[in-house]
């Protein structure tokens, strides 16, 4: 058994599942107070990608600067999509709702590939050294880059719905419209507020995937790879999708290395979180973390 | 439609004139309900189930619009702003503050931050402060550190006005206070609610079915039926009308001592 190999598929499958755990979150953010089981998820991440892309090879701006101006444009974005596609579906039937997502999905995928073209494209060197050893592990800067941006990410959602006013008014809303209506909140502020912070995050979990990868279209196949971490985690759990976010980025390669060493069915990177989501569908439907209400007898 | 023209003071705080509400375009609940509820008084607002107490509370603080429902005709004016036509959030803004019925707090969320998002209106800094002062009114909230939904029914009502408190409103609904209380904690409850009143000098309109505490508490009362107010007056005068005595607060002027005179409960009531 190559343990050495073994270990280094754990990292990284720690270091990308960190990221799977950025995007749940943002998933939740948007299940949780908008009701909108999002299939647009994925796109964020690959317009997040393209435009900071664009920014740093067409106009040539310094990585960190183009990286910021992508984050404000995606929360622009976010802001008007929800007000101008999915504001006019409130009270609409879910499947409507969940067919504009997935209507929107297609739409964005097309987009992306009429303006930047189909092939996969590589960003700017961003960092002089490529990779630096850790404890005798090989890191790679960027991937280094990728753990740090997501633990900052978690730790400000954190911050955000536990200590300030708008992270509040985002959880009460979640837990009663109408309770957080008589409480002088806007609902409809906290829907746009809720798209704009996902479209946002989403686009760093884009950028970062897209320095190590390049900026392609499987970048919107992150959106589908996050189901299975949320629903592990509890549909409206936000730290159940960081738990699931880390595992099912563990387990994909977890089982691509044993598939490499003795198995050799082939594909079970991908396919292997699938397998597991249909099993805890089966005895979980909750998720780990997944909550049903406090009831008092 | 409401007897005893009582002389009030001038422009009331809130003034309901005459309105009429409809659920989904049809059904009609309220039938031109007026009502006034001048600054610093408690006025309370009795009836039976179903009367549309709690709707006439909704149509004030412009959550019908979340329920379908809408002010068809007539009109709300709170200090001398017509708030029928704004949204819920505008409303508590602008001071009117509802404590909806069921208490309807985040049980999900510590005693604390409940507090919090009362205030969420409020852009000043004192906040903290005033978790202090609601503290200061219900002491034992304080010694909850839990999630609130653990909380016990009375509890859960004195975050619910503590809540309340918190957005410094000039005027308080509540609706049903007294629900799924025992005895004890009504008393307690209706205690700091004219604590509170007399304290701060807010106003409060109190929609009950617990008659006998509100009409103690309140200095003036409406009796509503079937979406329309059928009675109203002082609380002297409520607490000594025959109908109001046998209907709502039990026991009529001639104690029925046999079970023959039972029947003399069903007589109609003299307003309908």
């Amino acid at each position: 058994m190559n343990f050495e190999l073994l270990l280094q598929l754990i990292i990284n499958g720690l270091i990308v599942g960190l990221l799977y755990g950025v995007v749940g979150m943002c998933f939740v953010l948007v299940y949780k107070s908008t009701q909108i089981v999002n299939f647009a998820q994925g796109e964020f991440l690959l317009i997040g990608a393209w435009v900071c892309w664009a920014l740093l090879v067409y106009l040539e701006l310094p990585f960190f600067l183009g990286f910021f101006l992508t984050l404000c444009f995606m929360g622009v974005f976010g802001v008007f999509l929800q007000m101008i596609v999915l504001r006019p579906m409130i009270g609409e039937p879910i499947i409507s709702v969940i067919m504009v997502t997935i209507g929107l999905s297609i739409f964005f995928q097309s987009l992306t590939k009429w303006i930047f073209g189909v092939s996969p494209q590589s960003y700017p060197k961003v960092f002089d050294t490529q990779s630096i050893a850790i404890f005798g592990l090989n890191v790679e800067l960027a991937y280094l880059m990728s753990t740090v941006i997501a633990l900052i990410i978690m730790v400000s959602f954190f911050l955000f719905f536990k200590y300030s006013k708008h992270g509040l008014a985002m959880r009460a809303t979640a837990f009663d419209q109408q309770v957080a209506q008589s409480l002088g909140i806007s609902v409809k502020q906290v829907f746009a507020m809720s798209w704009g912070i996902a479209a946002t995050v989403s686009a760093t979990a884009g950028v970062v995937i897209g320095m190590v990868n390049g900026v392609s279209d499987s970048l919107s196949s992150i959106g589908i790879k996050v189901f299975p971490a949320v629903i592990l985690g509890g549909l409206d759990s936000i730290v159940g999708a960081i738990v699931g976010g880390i595992m099912i980025g563990v387990l994909e390669n977890v089982a691509e290395f044993f598939d490499s060493q003795y198995l050799h069915i082939g594909n079970m990177y991908d396919i292997a979180p699938f397998y597991v989501l249909l099993i805890i569908l089966w005895f979980k439907p909750y998720g780990l973390f997944g909550t049903r209400n406090i009831e008092r007898i | 439609m409401t007897q005893a023209v009582q002389l009030k003071p001038e422009s009331p705080l809130l003034s309901i004139n005459n309105i009429e509400v409809v659920y989904d375009d049809v059904i009609q609940v309220l039938r031109g309900v007026s009502i006034d509820v001048p600054q610093g008084e408690i006025v309370t607002l009795l009836g039976p189930n179903g009367a549309g107490k709690s709707t006439t509370l909704k149509a004030i603080s412009g959550l019908l619009k979340s329920e379908n429902g809408e002010v068809s005709r007539g009109d709300i004016h709170f200090m001398g702003e017509r708030i029928d036509v704004k949204n819920a959030e505008d409303v508590v803004r602008s001071g009117l503050f509802q404590v909806m019925e069921g208490r309807r707090i985040i049980e999900d969320m510590s005693v604390i931050e409940n507090l919090k998002l009362g205030a969420y209106t409020r852009n000043d800094g004192q906040v903290n402060q005033d978790i202090d002062m609601v503290y200061n009114y219900f002491p034992r909230l304080k010694e909850r550190t839990g999630l609130a939904g653990y909380l016990s029914g009375g509890e859960q009502q004195m975050l619910a006005i503590g809540r309340a408190l918190m957005a410094r409103p000039k005027m308080i609904c509540l609706d049903e206070p007294s629900m799924g209380l025992s005895p004890l904690l009504v008393k307690e409850v209706f205690g700091i609610i004219e604590k509170i009143n007399r304290d701060q000098g807010i106003t409060m309109l109190l929609v009950e079915q617990n008659a006998n505490y509100a009409l103690k508490a309140a200095n003036y009362g409406y009796i509503m039926e079937s979406g329309k107010i059928v009675l109203d007056g002082s609380n002297e005068q409520l607490l000594n009308n025959e109908d109001v005595k046998e209907f709502y607060l039990g026991g009529g002027k001639e104690k029925r001592k046999s079970f023959k005179n039972l029947k003399s409960y069903k007589r109609r009531k003299r307003w309908l």
